[in-house]
């Protein structure tokens, strides 16, 4: 007798049927999901005319960095020939900041917002939190305004801006519910023996909050690195992150199409939050459990 | 405090400052931000309702003209098209995702081998961009280079899967690459409620002898309901957010086929210089949301759980 909640596994013929049902299944849609991964790499590391001769699962006859090394550096992206690099590293720039910044925000306001709470905390908290589910298209226009009086219309500065605001709803959302959770009386003893509002912060709230300050940064990376229709409206030439630079190479429609270059291009596009997805995938899933009204 | 003060007073004085300070430091530090998202969530959605009440075209002007951009939305033909693709797309999106995602969460709940690898797997899409999963789903679906080809090549010479090209069947190919890319969030949600439902009445149904199929019918997925609730409302409303997606895979095309609100607004405010209708899209898009949002909002705040 099993003392779980799942089925004991049975026996006969009936129950092993059933079991191998049930992997053809999942291994049918382990497919499903890998097929665009896979179909991406095998075509990005294929010359052009091993493509055209070719079909779209045929492994590569022989690999080639080729199509890589030209997204990378090559690549034409309007009239500008320098492969998707120099906005890969926008991307980066943009991402660092952006993370940092909106995260330590997120983690003050969650600890004011539990922890030394006032009069109104869960209006100013429903204030907040109303900007989470804000669709983006409401703030493009008067954004785009507001940046260009700024003077940083088109910059890095200013989409780093624009992400640090509307990432705030959801990093005081994460340190809200987390701060939430953990004891009022650590405040309250560390009050009496005559820290203060900082000191309590840093020495006691913030060590205690890193599983959900992991949480965070993942979350924000992938939603920053990821997005696109900020970086569209934005960011300017020069200064566009990595998903832009790569649509601009797919939809450019000037000479031969490259589609082993495009492949590699979304690869080195997709690099970063694959490897965070690889190495932190726990924490990636509770970022989107927690906080998954983000679009 | 034992140190030798010649005059208190001023110790005093600092004390009280500091408590004063620290009383109100948790409203000094939300300050900026409460600033911030007054202005740049409340102000700008101010901002863009009054812009579509303008007769603003290439640029802004701010003087009101009555509900005329809201008149001229809706008797675009191509408005009509971008709703109606919602519609479908939202609609189709959500059922199809709920359903994959919970019959991949049932089938992972059987105490299966290689649970994590298959978690995995399933996810990971979810970590990627919409503009890098986009790419990727054209080039498989392209007629002359993609699964056609190469069931075609495979001898069966008249199989067709076109519909990235077709008008009438464009909007389906969104449906494929966004459920490809959510139904793994919706299984990582309810597998993490199927496992914490009651464990002691399903062993109870499976004394009764209740069959696997029969528990999850009949017990499991009524224990999990909340998680449809939060599901629907997530995935509506990344459905009426859905920007990048139709711009990697369609372009919007053909013509303007798999339209979409977020793409028309887009269009309509930086291409076509027609930024009041643009914002009256824009605002009909919040009412959207609002119309699913509000009502899960106020069951959650109602129920006394926390946000």
């Amino acid at each position: 007798m099993s003392d779980d909640a799942a089925p004991p596994p049975g026996r006969g013929p009936a129950a092993l049927a059933g079991r191998l049902a049930l992997f053809a299944v999942l291994g049918l849609f382990a497919l499903y999901y890998l097929a665009p991964l896979l179909v991406m790499l095998s075509t990005s590391l294929k010359s052009i005319d091993e493509i055209r001769s070719g079909s779209l699962l045929s492994l590569p006859r022989e690999i080639s960095l080729e199509a890589w090394g030209h997204a990378w550096n090559k690549a034409c992206i309007g009239v500008d020939c320098s492969g998707l690099a120099p906005y890969f590293w926008n991307s980066l720039l943009l991402v660092v900041p952006s993370v940092l910044i909106s995260t330590l925000i997120g983690a003050f306001n969650g600890y004011a917002l539990t922890k030394w709470r006032f009069r109104g905390a869960n209006a100013v908290f429903a204030l907040i939190l109303f900007g989470s589910f804000l669709p983006s298209q409401l703030v493009l226009l008067p954004m785009a305004q507001t940046l260009g009086w700024l003077q940083i219309a088109g910059t890095t500065s200013g989409l780093i801006l624009v992400h640090v605001v509307y990432g705030l709803p959801f990093t005081t959302l994460f340190f809200r519910n987390y701060f939430v959770s953990l004891p009022d009386d650590l405040v309250k003893a560390a009050t009496i023996d005559g820290a203060g509002f900082f000191q309590i912060f840093f020495k006691i709230m913030l060590p205690l909050a890193r599983p959900i300050l992991v949480v965070t940064v993942i979350w924000q990376f992938t939603q920053i690195w990821n997005d696109f229709l900020y970086g569209a409206s934005f960011a300017a030439g020069d200064a566009q992150p990595v998903t832009v630079a790569l649509n601009n190479l797919v939809n450019t429609t000037t000479g031969v199409k490259q589609y082993n270059v495009d492949m590699a291009g979304a690869m080195i596009a997709a690099l970063p939050t694959l490897l965070v997805y690889a190495l932190a995938g726990r924490y990636f899933v509770r970022g989107l459990t927690a906080g998954s009204v983000k679009g | 405090m034992t140190g030798p003060t010649a005059d208190p007073a001023p110790d005093v004085r600092r004390t009280r400052w500091r408590m004063l300070l620290q009383r109100h430091m948790s409203k000094i530090v939300l300050a900026p931000s409460c600033a911030a998202i007054l202005l740049f969530v409340y102000g700008f959605v101010l901002w863009t309702t009054w812009i579509s009440v303008t007769p603003s075209r290439l640029l802004p002007v701010y003087e009101f003209a009555g509900f005329d951009a809201y008149v001229r939305l809706w008797q675009m033909g191509r408005w009509h098209i971008a709703m109606t693709n919602l519609i479908l797309f939202g609609g189709l999106f959500v059922l199809v995702s709920l359903a994959v995602g919970v019959l991949l969460a049932a089938l992972i709940d059987q105490r299966i081998r290689a649970e994590g690898l298959l978690r995995t797997i399933y996810l990971y899409p979810m970590a990627l961009s919409f503009i890098v999963t986009g790419t990727a789903w054209k080039w498989i679906l392209n007629p002359t280079i993609g699964i056609q080809q190469f069931v075609r090549d495979l001898g069966f010479e008249d199989f067709t899967l076109d519909w990235i090209v077709r008008h009438d069947l464009a909007v389906y190919t969104l449906v494929i690459a966004a459920v490809w890319q959510s139904s793994g969030f919706v299984m990582a949600l309810f597998l993490a409620a199927m496992r914490g439902v009651d464990g002691e009445i399903v062993k109870a149904a499976r004394l009764d002898g209740a069959s696997t199929a029969r528990i999850y019918w009949g017990i499991i997925l009524p224990a999990v309901r909340p998680v449809f609730f939060s599901a629907v409302v997530i995935l509506a409303h990344l459905a009426v957010k859905s920007y990048d997606l139709v711009v990697a895979l369609t372009g919007g095309g053909p013509g303007f086929a798999t339209d979409l609100p977020a793409t028309f607004m887009y269009e309509m405010t930086f291409r076509r210089n027609q930024i009041n209708v643009g914002a009256a899209s824009a605002i009909m898009m919040l009412a959207t949301v609002m119309a699913i949002i509000v009502p899960y909002l106020y069951s959650e705040l109602r129920g006394g759980k926390r946000v």
